[in-house]
């Protein structure tokens, strides 16, 4: 107990401390995944809409993929970019392999699925209405399509969210493609695993309360958002 | 001119069942048309069918300016609107809801405020502008949709049992609202309701539909 006790003292002087190497890895952190969150989001909303708006064949099975896709195991997204971006493997020649655009890359594909099926649920639970209210006042197909896409804004805020969420807690697939290289592909979670490992449990302890408090501040603002669109409706 | 529409022989079943059976109007001069009949006797059917939100299974509607036909393109479907039983009210404030279909046309923001605040005023809404749309109450929420039907100007309003669901006070709101347009000489209005008295006190032509079959009930000038 006491060593436990320890361990968090020390962490909460790290983060305190202003730690460089600490810093340096929750920044590369918030870069990889949020840049990761960015191209998921815009590869996932036009799918989403495309998927809310228009009949077409193979639709029913994309948006079963999709959220077959949700549930993804990150080692196994890790494991199949490891093997197109490995030497041998058919991308090889991009040398990607062990950078932070691999990890971008395994991120994206986990968020991706959330982004687009999530979203897709808020457009297609917009009530019908809209549609007609939009088009009784002149609106185009596309601007019809728009005000849609505003009604559903607040559930497509939570898709994306959902999709950081995924992301920022994610460490089998980023292991596997980035390699976890100090200074370079090195992230909290990768951290937290090595530092575990060596028994430091200081670093591990400081990275796991950051990493704790912004999946609060994600749920908290997931919540916020819900709640405003919630209200909205209810009212 | 003024727009005028021609419905010929309209014909329209759902699951099997007639609804509308060669029903025919021509809606040539400016004014307040009601159609009227018991609940379930096709009037929303025939209004969603004119208003062109619903194709009908056989016959046609067509419109009219000057005596020339008018094709049936967006620009005819920005000058006609329809105010639903059920607004559809964007989760947005209410003077948002009414600039909705000023913005789509790319009016200029100067003329959207001073549009939407006149709107407002018409329909006695202006106290509740900054108000998110969706907490307004039934009355109010379709005094909202006329209002954003009115801000666009149309040359024909369709309204769709505006009354049905809202208080006495608010009945009487929309009433008054509709005599201020016959007054000013504002669209052509056609609207359903199956309050015979409404009808009587509105109409400039009453027209009645039962079992789907379409007359006309007089005019009432």
């Amino acid at each position: 107990m006491d060593s436990i006790i320890e361990s968090f003292s020390k962490a909460l002087s790290l983060i305190l401390s202003l730690n460089r190497e600490l810093w340096g890895i929750i920044l590369l952190s918030i870069e990889v995944s949020g840049t990761a969150l960015v191209a998921a989001t815009i590869l996932g909303l036009p799918v989403s809409a495309l998927l809310g708006f228009k009949k077409f064949p193979l639709r029913g099975m994309i948006i079963t993929a999709l959220n077959t896709f949700m549930g993804l195991p990150p080692v196994v997204v890790g494991l199949l970019i490891y093997l197109l971006l490995s030497r041998s493997g058919p991308l090889g020649f991009l040398a990607l392999l062990y950078t932070p655009t691999a990890m971008i890359i395994a991120q994206t594909i986990l968020a991706f699925p959330i982004v687009a099926s999530l979203s897709h649920s808020a457009i297609v639970s917009v009530d019908p209405i809209i549609r007609q209210a939009s088009m009784t006042l002149g609106a185009t197909p596309f601007q019809i399509s728009l005000a849609i896409i505003r009604e559903a804004r607040y559930g497509i805020i939570s898709a994306v969210i959902a999709g950081l969420g995924r992301v920022m807690a994610e460490v089998g697939a980023i292991l596997i493609v980035g390699g976890n290289i100090a200074g370079f592909t090195r992230v909290m979670t990768t951290t937290i695993a090595m530092e575990t490992d060596k028994g430091n449990f200081e670093l591990a302890l400081a990275l796991g309360i950051i990493l704790l408090m912004i999946s609060l501040l994600i749920n908290l603002a997931l919540y916020f958002i819900q709640k405003r669109g919630v209200e909205g409706v209810n009212r | 001119m003024r727009l005028g529409i021609e419905v010929s022989n309209i014909t329209k079943k759902y699951n099997g069942d007639p609804i509308l059976r060669n029903c025919s109007f021509s809606f040539k001069t400016p004014g307040v048309y009601i159609l009227t009949g018991p609940n379930g006797c096709g009037k929303s059917t025939f209004l969603r069918i004119s208003s062109l939100i619903e194709p009908p299974d056989s016959g046609m509607v067509s419109f009219f300016s000057d005596g020339n036909p008018v094709p049936a393109d967006l620009q005819l479907r920005r000058r006609i609107t329809l105010v639903l039983p059920k607004v559809g009210v964007f989760n947005t404030t209410v003077f948002k809801n009414i600039a909705y279909g000023l913005k789509i046309r790319g009016i200029h923001r100067r003329e959207v405020e001073e549009k939407v605040n006149r709107a407002l005023e018409f329909v006695r809404l202006s106290h509740k502008k900054d108000q998110n749309g969706l907490t307004l109450s039934s009355g109010e929420t379709q005094r909202l949709g006329i209002a954003r039907a009115l801000v666009i100007e149309p040359e024909i309003l369709f309204l769709d049992e505006p009354t049905a669901s809202v208080d006495q006070k608010n009945s009487l709101i929309i009433e008054e609202i509709i005599l201020t347009m016959k007054k000013e000489n504002g669209p052509t209005v056609i609207m359903t309701t199956h309050d015979q008295g409404q009808a009587k006190r509105l109409a400039d032509t009453l027209l009645v539909i039962r079992d789907g079959v379409l007359s006309a009930g007089g005019d009432q000038k």
